[in-house]
């Protein structure tokens, strides 16, 4: 059942460009008149029908949507590749290597885990807005969000992998490797990377909901994508303005697909936790 | 004991110089803070005198020194965008935040170890199943989606309570509070629902679990073949050998208070200081995140340490693994 919500979802987004029935991004194809229609009634002016009604400028909210959630999930994505890579990376170095090494990358990591991952996030999207020239800051939001999503998420891989690597490196394996004389950097990532990769695929299931939630978060709080390219998040923070006048589509919407999409990949991770867990095997 | 605390207050302080100078370093390499006060018609004196007004004429390490030094004193300059001391700013709003946080805190207490203690009691009742149910929902819904269905509900619909703001304040020597208008009080109930509603789930579920796991003792069936009332076992003898783990939780989850307060503010534009911290970041405004960021660390810092002592204090099998594992 999630894994049918969720790949439609991501199907939805994929494919947006062909599902969605207007561009919202092309201001050609928008006109004023159609704002605040509501859902499947035709337009006073225009008597165009629009399944789910559109927002203040006349943008359908499906099409929104759908190319919403394709920056939201590709953010969410890419956010959780990055952490992955590096807390991988970084754990496999200080479980591998150890030594002073291990004690820097541990320490580093137990300090940023003191702070809660969002506001790490807030605060590296702070920074890069900073160092950013003011003409570019839209076009480089996305990555901004992906970089500040990221960096705040890797210590959860980084912990596991150097666990799991510290056990493995004490195996007979490992030593026959070492012995018949591969170079560590082989001895790391075709022998050991492979037998701790499990653990780490269910905690990027589990990342990808938490990072599509903090960039909707983000989005929402006004430091995330801007409203030119909105997230479902940044729809979230559109709709709200509307929530009082009693066009409560325009938030509906978007909310209730953030929900779904979270609760059906968190569910997925539940499952992929089951199913990878030898021990229920 | 006295080794291991010092130990622990070191490492603190190292952790404090490093956030240090993480906030030292946005002073240093972001953005041109000249650029951000002066507005478009500026002469070179201007920028000059600005310049030496922040004191960015000086060199890199006598401005980090002067950083450390301010900062150990609670001055953080001038905020760019608002041209008053960050110290100022932040003393009018820490009122606002410190009580949303105190009754969020409470609420999510009070509320959490009453339902534990009752779904775990009543394990098979109906309403405990729903509670259950309802609480992992709660789990995954979104901070500002709650604030925002609060809203829908309270304000909106049925036009109960405000949606935004303190209300009156009254001002008691430069503490303002809410809790003593009318207005200010109902301003208080959503906020603090949405952001103690996370907390309670999880204190819920975790007195629960401690409950069902207490209550299966030798102790509690010796106590029930006394003839001890239910009531007295329940909360005299079982909730009582429950709190310790429940009360070290609550202590470590004050950091995510903070941190959700910042969506919460955000969301009832409570004048707080997490709504001054994400409008600092929209506006890059370096002292007053760099302000924000010492602040939080400081109280991030001092909460865990103090957690720890105790914990060490409490719990004499830590002692022995310390001693004998060398670490």
């Amino acid at each position: 059942m999630s894994f049918f919500v969720v790949v439609s979802l991501i199907m939805g987004a994929i494919f947006a460009p062909l599902l969605a029935p207007y561009d919202p991004f092309d201001p050609a194809t928008l006109n004023l008149m159609n704002g605040f229609t509501g859902p499947l009634t035709p337009n006073q002016f225009t008597q165009d029908v629009f399944v789910l009604g559109t927002d203040d400028q006349g943008r359908d909210v499906l099409s929104t949507i759908l190319f919403g959630m394709r920056i939201s999930l590709f953010v969410g994505f890419s956010a959780v590749f990055l952490a992955m890579i590096l807390g991988v990376i970084l754990g496999l170095l200080a479980g591998y290597i150890g030594g002073w090494l291990d004690a820097v990358i541990m320490r580093v990591a137990d300090v940023q885990l003191t702070f809660p991952s969002i506001l790490v996030a807030m605060l590296i999207f702070g920074i890069a807005k900073g160092v950013t020239p003011a003409e570019f800051r839209d076009q480089v939001a996305i990555w901004v969000l992906i970089l500040a999503i990221g960096l705040s998420d890797w210590v959860q891989f980084a912990r596991v992998v150097r666990g799991a690597t510290l056990v493995e490196r004490q195996k007979e394996y490992v030593q026959a490797a070492q012995l018949i004389g591969r170079a560590n950097l082989a001895v790391m990532l075709k022998h050991i990377l492979p037998n701790v990769l499990n653990p780490v695929l269910v905690i990027a299931t589990i990342s990808l909901a938490l990072a599509i939630i903090a960039e909707a978060t983000l989005s929402f709080l006004g430091v995330g994508a801007p409203p030119t390219k909105p997230s479902l998040g940044t729809l979230i923070r559109i709709g709200q303005e509307y929530m009082f006048s009693g066009e409560w589509w325009i938030l509906f919407f978007p909310a209730i697909t953030l929900l779904a999409l979270a609760l059906s990949i968190n569910l997925l991770g539940d499952w992929l936790r089951d199913a990878l867990n030898p021990r229920l095997r | 004991m006295l080794a291991y605390i010092l130990r622990r207050i070191f490492q603190s302080l190292i952790v404090l110089l490093a956030v240090g100078f993480v906030a030292f370093a946005m002073f240093s390499f972001v953005g041109d803070p000249v650029d951000n006060m002066l507005g478009q018609e500026r002469t070179q004196a201007d920028i000059e005198r600005l310049r030496e007004q922040l004191g960015l004429d000086q060199p890199f390490i006598v401005q980090y020194w002067r950083f450390l030094e301010q900062a150990a004193q609670g001055n953080f300059g001038l905020s760019y965008r608002q041209g008053r001391p960050v110290s100022e700013i932040i003393a009018e709003r820490l009122p606002a935040t410190v009580e949303l946080a105190l009754v969020s805190g409470f609420l999510a207490f009070i509320g959490g170890v009453g339902l534990g203690v009752f779904t775990a009691i009543r394990r098979h009742g109906l309403l405990p199943s729903f509670i259950m149910t309802a609480s992992l929902v709660g789990v995954s819904l979104p901070t500002f989606l709650i604030g925002i269905l609060l809203i829908y509900i309270f304000s909106v619909e049925l036009g109960w309570l405000p949606s935004f703001g303190r209300g009156e304040v009254v001002d008691l020597g430069g503490w303002t509070t809410g809790f003593l208008t009318a207005s200010g009080l109902k301003a208080l109930i959503l906020p603090a629902i949405t952001l103690g509603l996370y907390q309670m789930t999880l204190i819920m579920r975790l007195v629960r679990t401690e409950m069902l796991e207490v209550l299966r003792m030798d102790y509690i069936r010796f106590a029930r073949a006394r003839g001890l009332t239910e009531k007295t076992i329940n909360f005299r003898h079982a909730l009582k050998n429950t709190l310790v783990p429940v009360i070290t939780i609550t202590g470590l989850q004050l950091g995510s208070i903070i941190a959700f307060a910042i969506i919460t503010e955000t969301v009832f534009q409570w004048p707080g200081v997490g709504l001054l911290f994400i409008n600092a970041v929209q506006f890059v405004d370096i002292p007053v995140m760099a302000a924000y960021l010492m602040m939080i660390s400081v109280m991030f810092v001092g909460i865990n340490l103090i957690v720890d002592v105790l914990y060490f204090a409490i719990d004499p099998r830590l002692r022995i693994e310390r001693s004998v594992g060398g670490h």
